[in-house]
């Protein structure tokens, strides 16, 4: 019976569990693979139990995400959101019968006016889909008939800090998981040497002073830190703690991990404790990523008329453009979530002049991360989202004049775009009014979109759950509603 | 085990599939069934015991399949029908008035019965869609309730613990402490035993590592060999909770419960200064302040008669939560967040209580109504504070400290000559400052009508009317001695500290979702003594410690993992991986890199640089745009001290599972990744602690490779290796020397050394037993 009891410790205890019917679900592959599969014995502790899972819930249409998150809050008015009886009105104060009491933000909640106005930018229709876009936007608007534009989102939040924290995990309050550590730990992980949720930051050129991130955004919160994401930097250490010691070779490193396992599984004979051979594991992973990250890395592979595609900020490591470059890089090796943060939307102020700068760093990049992915057959099941946390106001924050305006905050209605994994190609979702203001058509709320992402996934997002301090948690809170209307037939 | 026959395989999933199902802990004492030790039972009967406990049996189910629309939210009742209080339990069936809801001693004519087992949808408890399943043993478990005459009992958490004297049991030498008597008790009946004496090297870096935080010196654990005497371990406990290290130890977990940080927390997250509270913390554990005066300081000492500077900085307790800068905020809507922050930690850390889902409406699965938490946040509610402070704002209320009211008043705060003064936040109560009122949904901007005046939910004890309505009167409820809670959410905490797990393994939720105590009698018993000691924090530790229970072996044998794998009936020690705190200080320790100085200033230690670059806004005059690494030794301080940006935490120590801080945390998480192996193998800090301890055994008398090899062992796991890795370690030495050999031509002899030692210190570093208490 020891021998059987044993066996049971430390041999693929997933693969029991799946077939005893316990769900993989707490069991599952962390955003950190452990192919031996002890994964289990990481997970003791009654606060980790699993959600009524097996995942899939049902058939999947996308396997991997891009998220191009537009930290700052766009203006849809300048880019998507074509209005221009705000142009014709310019001036003229917002009405009390459109904003209905909308709470604003300490920052414009003191101005005596509220005159709207419209872009400065010119819109035009492209493509088959006849979707507009302004001239900031050159590269997308050459390929929006891969877009589905929702023009109606909206949110609760009014600043940046609760809205990100809102639209990463579903709720204004730091502690919750972000979707990334909620798909690591719903889905697992495709690949086994990489982590599953992968995090890339770049900085805006719209705003000298852009909006800070922090790393909540891609935590596990309450999930096992297995789930947490990794943030990819550029420089030689893209992976923190990743380059051996100077001076010490990989093959040094080998005989090492090698003595050391030796070493360990003794340990592991004496104590029978399954988490020595999980550790023994992930030394093993942690080696492995030491090739692979920094081969993922390296972009020396990449033809010039790739580079040529997405840029000439892709030949920079760490700007949006080869970030997106290399989002596709990690997608090809399966990793399942590719989160990019990309700062400065935030343009109270001096609109027209940050914004040309902003649209400029991003507009090439995500038009050709787009392409590229298509021409890879790779766009089919990879869902890449674009937006931020909230829009701008249709009236100006500070003085307006010919040249110049500034936006607030605006969460009652902006755009965002999607493509791929399976949702409805040259389509736009909603509508807003006249003044851009309110949603008179189809909203989504953030439940909405982020129960719609699940949903491509084969996820019912009421059933991915987790269990902790006494309560069910989900990403989507207690709402969201899948929006059929967005998806591909 | 190469082959596995099919019939075999099945058996023994079959086995491990009961214990993971079986409803842990499920089991009072007294009314145990073995989970699985006679193998092959009938699942269905595997853990249902003889006689079924509706506090430890049947509502834990009722809790987590039914509350939720029958359960104690009114907003959210279905049916008019309650199953949380034994008043609608009885009533007549709607469907057939010869039955009733429950009808005690009879299935037939319960409709819970029918609608368990129903299988039609509209008729189904729980309903299909929401998504909540009654397993076959949950039903027959709430079916023999019913044959069994379906009693009612209140919360076991709610009422007063109870002091019995243990039982007995047959392990002879195996009654240390009452604590023994207890735990071999259950073992008993488990069909276990306990196990023998850790050997000496183990025992003494476990008890290191409790009390002090800190590994045992080479020299310090010859002594304990040597020392033959009766007492040479408990004489070991007392100069341990002697030591000052005991007091950092003890604030190192206090921390994550005050969720301490340097920074404000949210998007801009500049620089606060709380680490004077944070030396106070020190202080208080290592003059072993009662528990009772240390939390009632925390909660209200400005509040107390004639409030001394000391008792007002402990209030800076409740002043650790995130604040915001950001410009634009509406402030009433984060000031109501930061009351909201207070008595979501007030409840967790010291009631155990997850009162914070009280806060948008009554309770789904408590006895707490959205009044008990509004009455309670009324309590730090009335503070002149701002919603939003500005750059370089320290938010009011504060105090300022300087040298000189250090040196009169707060001796214990390491007050560096370097800097003029720092305004800490405190408490300060404000009087008829504001009237509280419940907020429809929680929000800030949708108060009621409704007034919460003050006082703490009824049916856990009743709020004396002598008591002021205020922090105050709080602490007095709290540490009433009839209060049901407070010392057994306590013992727990430091239970859980010493043996990884709690009696009660949900340590910040004792309600009916949290988990059952796997020794209740245990629990109370040590709640009462703590009371009666006066909350006597170091009395608790060392009889816990001295306890047999505590000195056994962590090697566990194969009965004992075969009936109880996860160890909750204690027949091991349980093995654990240290913290983030211990991983690191044990590196800086065992290499003799480590500073030891207590309190002061946070520091900074190494970390990769850009990190706060990377990730900290552009506003000018922040000086947490770029970390800067401390010197003159403040590099190589005790992880207690290393400064914590939130928006930007340590990677080593978050890496390792430290809690991020932005909240209230009691419990840490237990994860093993990759990233904490790169880390080991190549941070930095690891490599120069690597090379520090080859130079100093290389430097010493001691002259046998073997010898050295022992000694680097010792220092950085506490124990001399046996034959085996010895030599398996010397292999090591010799490869990794010809590796160097080939690498570099020409290395003296003395150089090839120098690196082969260093190496090989780094292999004993990444073992998995330096980071594990055995």
């Amino acid at each position: 019976m020891e021998e059987l009891n044993k066996y049971f410790l430390n041999n693929n205890r997933r693969h029991f569990l799946k077939n005893l019917g316990f769900g993989i679900g707490g069991l599952a592959l962390g955003s950190l693979v452990d192919p031996f599969g002890t994964g289990v014995s990481l997970q003791n502790g009654p606060q980790l139990q699993a959600g009524p899972l097996p995942l899939p819930h049902f058939a999947p249409k996308a396997k991997r995400v891009i998220y191009l998150f537009q930290s700052g809050g766009p203006s849809q008015l300048d880019l998507f959101d074509y209005k221009p009886y705000l142009n014709q009105y310019r001036g003229t104060d917002l009405p009390d019968s459109i904003r209905k009491g909308q709470r604003l933000t300490g920052m414009t909640s003191g101005q005596d006016r509220f005159p709207v106005t419209g872009s400065i930018y010119n819109f035009k229709q492209y493509g088959e889909s006849r979707a507009w876009v302004s001239d900031l936007m050159p590269h997308v608007s050459k390929v929006v008939d891969e877009l589905c534009f929702v023009k109606s989102m909206h949110t609760e939040a009014i600043n940046h800090d609760p809205a990100i924290t809102f639209f990463q995990t579903g709720s204004q309050l730091p502690g919750r998981p972000s979707i990334g550590s909620w798909m690591s730990y719903g889905l697992g992980s495709l690949n086994d040497n990489l982590p599953s949720f992968i995090v890339l930051l770049s900085t805006g050129n719209g705003k000298p002073q852009p909006q800070p991130l922090y790393s909540r955004l891609w935590g596990n919160g309450f999930l096992s830190s297995l789930h947490q994401g990794v943030q990819f930097r550029s420089g030689k250490d893209p992976v923190l703690y990743l380059q051996n010691p100077e001076g010490v070779s990989k093959n040094e490193r080998r005989k090492m991990l090698d003595h050391l396992a030796s070493l360990n599984e003794a340990q592991e004979k004496t104590f029978g404790d399954p988490e020595i051979n999980s550790r023994i594991s992930n030394y093993e992973m942690a080696y492995r990523m030491q090739t692979s990250v920094p081969e993922v890395m390296d972009i020396s592979d990449e033809p010039d008329h790739i580079l040529r595609m997405y840029g000439k900020n892709s030949y920079t490591p760490g700007t949006y453009a080869a970030n997106c470059l290399l989002a596709r890089r990690l997608i090809e090796k399966d990793v399942r979530f590719v989160q990019l943060y990309h700062t400065g939307w935030d343009q109270h102020d001096n609109l027209p002049a940050q914004i040309k700068r902003q649209a400029e760093d991003v507009d090439q990049g995500t038009a050709a991360l787009i392409m590229d992915l298509k021409q890879r057959g790779l766009l089919e099941d990879t869902l890449v989202i674009w937006g931020g946390e909230f829009g701008r106001t249709n009236y100006c924050q500070g003085r307006l004049t010919d040249t110049d305006y500034g936006r607030d905050h605006h969460p009652r209605s902006f755009t965002i775009f999607m493509a791929g994994g399976g949702i409805k190609p040259g389509f736009s979702y909603g509508e807003t009014d006249d003044f851009g203001y309110n949603i008179v058509k189809d909203p989504m709320h953030v439940h909405d979109l982020q129960a719609t992402l699940l949903h491509q996934f084969g996820v019912d997002h009421e059933k991915m759950i987790y269990k902790t301090q006494g309560r069910r948690f989900r990403l989507t809170d207690v709402s969201g509603e899948v929006k059929r209307d967005i998806l591909a037939s | 085990m190469k082959k596995l026959s099919p019939l075999l395989f099945f058996l023994g999933a079959f086995v491990f599939a009961l214990v993971l199902r079986s409803i842990y802990p499920s089991q009072p004492d007294g009314e145990l069934q073995p989970i699985a030790s006679s193998g092959l039972t009938e699942s269905s009967n595997v853990s249902i015991p003889e006689v079924v406990s509706y506090n430890f049996d049947v509502k834990p189910i009722l809790s987590d399949k039914c509350y939720t629309c029958h359960g104690p939210d009114p907003n959210a009742v279905e049916a008019n029908f309650r199953l949380d209080v034994s008043r609608d339990w009885y009533r007549v069936s709607q469907e057939n008035p010869q039955k009733q809801i429950i009808f005690p001693k009879n299935l037939s004519k319960s409709e819970l019965v029918d609608r368990i087992r129903s299988t039609r949808a509209s008729h189904q408890m729980p309903p299909p869609e929401s998504n909540l399943i009654l397993s076959e043993t949950e039903k027959q478990i709430i079916e023999k309730w019913i044959e069994q005459g379906a009693e009612w009992s209140t919360h076991w958490a709610y009422n007063s613990p109870i002091k019995n004297n243990p039982s007995d049991h047959d392990f002879d030498h195996w009654n240390l402490n009452p604590i023994d008597q207890f735990v071999g008790a259950q073992m008993a009946k488990k069909g276990l035993k306990p196990s023998a004496r850790a050997p000496k090297e183990l025992l003494l870096r476990r008890l290191y590592f409790d009390l002090t935080g800190l590994p045992p010196s080479v020299s310090e654990i010859d002594r304990f060999l040597k020392d033959k005497s009766e007492d040479a371990y408990e004489k070991v406990v007392d100069q341990l909770l002697q030591s000052s290290s005991y007091g950092e130890r003890m604030a190192s977990i206090w921390m994550d419960i005050a969720r301490y940080a340097d920074t404000n927390g949210y998007q801009d997250d500049t620089e606060r200064f709380m680490w004077p509270w944070r030396d106070w913390v020190i202080h208080a554990y290592n003059k072993n302040l009662p528990y009772d005066e240390f939390v009632s300081w925390q909660l209200a000492g400005d509040l107390l008669p004639d409030a001394t500077k000391e008792q007002i900085l402990a209030t800076g307790f409740n002043r650790n939560h995130m604040i915001t800068q950001e410009g634009g905020v509406i402030e009433e809507e984060y000031r109501v967040e930061y009351v909201a922050d207070r008595t979501a930690t007030t409840a967790k850390s010291f009631m155990g209580l997850t009162m914070e889902c009280a806060r948008c409406h009554d309770h789904k699965y408590d006895e707490l109504t959205q009044k008990d938490y509004f009455n309670l946040y009324s309590f730090f509610n009335r503070l002149e504070e701002k919603g939003r402070i500005g750059y370089q704002e320290v938010a009011e209320p504060k105090i300022k400290l300087n040298q000189e009211l250090v040196n009169n008043e707060l001796r214990f705060v390491q007050w560096p000559d370097s800097i003029p003064d720092v305004e800490v936040m405190v408490m300060k109560e404000v009087e008829d400052l504001r009237n509280t009122y419940v907020l429809n949904r929680g929000a800030y901007d949708a108060p009621t009508a409704i007034e919460a005046e003050g006082g703490m939910p009824e049916n856990i004890l009743k709020f004396d009317a002598r008591y002021p309505k205020n922090r105050l009167g709080l602490t007095q409820w709290l540490f009433d001695p009839q209060n049901p809670l407070t010392a057994r959410v306590a013992v727990n905490n430091l239970w859980q500290q010493l043996f990884g797990m709690g009696i009660v393994a949900t340590p910040s939720d004792f309600g009916n979702q949290g988990a059952l105590p796997t020794h209740p009698k245990l629990l109370d018993w040590l709640a009462v003594t703590f009371m009666e000691e006066g909350w006597d924090t170091k009395k608790m530790i060392k009889r816990m410690v001295m306890s047999a229970t505590y000195q056994q072996s962590s090697k566990p044998n194969a009965l004992q993992l075969e009936i109880d794998p996860k160890n909750h009936y204690l027949s091991v020690f349980p093995r654990q991986k240290l913290t983030a705190e211990m991983i690191r200080d044990n590196v800086l320790v065992s290499s003799g890199l480590f500073v030891d100085k207590i309190g002061g200033p946070s520091v900074k230690p190494y970390q990769p640089p850009g990190l706060w670059d990377d990730l900290t806004g552009g506003s000018t005059s922040n000086s947490l745009k770029r970390y800067i690494m401390s010197s003159s030794g403040n590099q190589y301080r005790r992880s207690l001290y290393t400064y914590w940006k939130r928006t930007a935490p340590p990677p080593g120590m978050v890496t390792f599972d430290a809690s991020t801080r932005d909240y209230c945390t009691v419990e840490r998480q237990k994860t093993s990744t990759p990233l904490q192996s790169l880390i080991l193998l190549n941070d930095p800090q690891v490599q120069m602690a690597a090379q520090s301890i080859a130079s100093l055994i290389l430097d010493s008398e001691i002259e046998k490779d073997k010898d050295r090899v022992v000694a680097i062992h010792r220092r950085i796991t506490g124990r001399i290796p046996n034959k085996k890795s010895l030599s398996e370690m010397m292999d090591y030495l010799d490869n990794i020397g010809d590796l160097h050999k080939e690498k570099e031509k020409g290395l003296s002899s003395e150089d090839i050394e120098k690196r082969s030692f260093t190496s090989l210190a780094l292999l004993i570093y990444n073992l998995d037993e330096t980071s594990q208490k055995s």
